[in-house]
């Protein structure tokens, strides 16, 4: 039984996966503002933002009520929303869907809090095909020294608390995260995941994105994805859904 | 029916539980919408605590974590079948871990009004695939009986306009978009979920009730199906509080 549905559409779905510190949202956020410089139509997918579903969620990790299965339904029930409402109809109009963090989080996270491994890939088996999908392979301890150093207090469910492994909030999230990275290890090659170096320059690794991104789409201007006229930018403020 | 001891999952086993310690017993009632399910819990729960057991009933988005966010989702007009069968199934796993499982150590009986048969009827009459949703819904546990609740669906028109005397939108699968007549949708889609239902008869080891029978009459088949179980009695206790966590 395959993993996911192949996108059939027009459109392009390219997601970013890694550990939390890998810089995979600043890499996205760079190629999907490039893109849009090309002319092309670029929306863009966040993980965990269903308006349907995220106050559900909100609520459960304030309160801690989750356990590894419904930590990991309500992330695929925010997932669900977000590919029936807004990723799907977009790649089927023809829009390149820039997500970041997609299925394999969830592969990752969930399985490293011991939800079974055969559950949790069946449960996102409504999810379309990523045309591409990069994984912004970090050593822990370089992840961990950007995480660590500069932002707020990490969050409970973040540092894999619930799971008891270390009742230092630190020490439970380099152990958590240690074991997030061996399951995306694990699933690279399997998945055909494209494997980006995340200790090199900011300016490298986004080369190296483009050029891949730039042999997926092909130059052929009638590839179907959804373009403004020659030489305008496509017209979408950002910030404005569904198409930044 | 049979009686299975201990309780066993259906495919996926719920981590951090261990099902020899469930001392309980767990009754579904299943049927379609407007069959008289509630009445008949009701029933039961008063003829079991009388017979001295202590009883938990709950049902669907009943759950602390997913209950309301459901009903909000449901006032809207985005809520997609994929994401109303996982919104259910969030709900569903956080009673199953937070109430039924406890109430079963405790050795109650758990009466639930609608299972993960329903999150899959619905499912499949949103053409989702059915193999995806029993995966999905793997992690419930077999319950000692199912008590289907069957009836044709000119008998849910009669209740629900005798009754309630409205249709309701989402009961009448509007989101299906069959056209825009209540109760022209009502039909089609009740059609559905019984024929989804009817199909697990078998696979799932329903007992099929003829609810088009006065409700004493079900009542007193329920009692019997029910009795049939065995159930030992029960000092009543208190049921377990959600495990409060610091």
């Amino acid at each position: 039984m395959s993993l996911f549905v192949p996108n059939r559409y027009r459109g392009k779905l390219i997601v970013v996966e890694g550990i939390d510190g890998s810089g995979k949202s600043t890499q996205l956020s760079l190629l999907s503002h490039w893109l849009r410089s090309q002319g092309f139509a670029v929306a863009f997918s966040e993980w965990n933002s269903s308006p349907l579903v995220r106050e559900t969620t909100r609520r459960g990790k304030k309160k801690e009520m989750f356990t590894p299965t419904t930590f990991s339904l309500i992330h695929c029930t925010d997932f669900a929303d977000r590919m029936e409402s807004y990723i799907l109809p977009l790649v089927k109009a023809g829009a390149i869907v820039c997500a970041d963090r997609y299925s394999y989080t969830a592969f990752a996270r969930d399985v490293a809090r011991g939800v079974s491994r055969r559950w949790v890939r069946n449960l996102y088996r409504f999810a379309i095909h990523p045309n591409l999908a990069f994984y912004f392979r970090v050593p822990l301890d370089v992840a961990l020294g950007r995480i660590l150093g500069g932002r707020d207090a990490i969050k409970y469910y973040e540092a894999g608390m619930d799971l008891g492994l270390a009742r230092d909030v630190e020490e439970s999230f380099r152990i958590f995260q240690g074991r997030i990275l061996d399951e995306y290890e694990a699933m690279a090659e399997e998945m055909g995941f494209h494997i980006i170096d995340a200790t090199q320059s900011i300016e490298e690794q986004q080369r190296r994105m483009r050029d891949i991104v730039m042999s997926e789409i092909g130059d052929d201007p009638k590839n179907g994805i959804l373009h403004a006229p020659e030489g305008g930018e496509f017209h979408a403020q950002p910030g404005t859904a569904p198409i930044l | 029916m049979r009686s299975r001891e201990p309780l066993q999952f259906y495919s996926e086993p719920l981590p951090g539980v261990d099902v020899s310690e469930l001392q309980g017993k767990l009754i579904v009632i299943e049927g379609p919408d407007a069959v008289g399910r509630s009445t008949q819990i009701t029933l039961l729960h008063q003829w079991l605590e009388q017979e001295g057991h202590a009883v938990l009933d709950t049902g669907m988005a009943r759950s602390a974590l997913a209950g309301k966010g459901i009903k909000m989702a449901k006032e809207g007009n985005t809520l997609g079948p994929i994401t109303m069968t996982l919104f259910y199934t969030t709900d569903f796993a956080d009673r199953l871990e937070n109430e039924i499982v406890p109430a079963l150590r405790a050795g109650f009986v758990v009466l639930i009004d609608r299972y993960i048969f329903s999150i899959m009827a619905r499912a499949t009459a949103r053409g989702e695939n059915r193999r995806w949703i029993e995966q999905v819904a793997g992690f419930a546990l077999k319950p000692h009986a199912v008590l289907y609740l069957r009836t044709e669906v000119e008998h849910l028109v009669s209740r629900v306009v005798l009754g309630r005397g409205a249709f309701d939108y989402w009961e009448s699968g509007m989101d299906l978009r069959f056209g825009p007549d209540m109760y022209e949708s009502f039909v089609r889609y009740q059609k559905k979920l019984i024929q989804a239902l009817d199909t697990m008869v078998e696979p799932y080891e329903f007992t099929v009730i003829d609810a088009s029978q006065p409700v004493p009459k079900i009542f007193r088949e329920l009692q019997r199906q029910v009795s049939r179980l065995r159930l030992r009695r029960m000092p009543t206790a208190r049921p377990p509080a959600r495990k409060a966590r610091g």
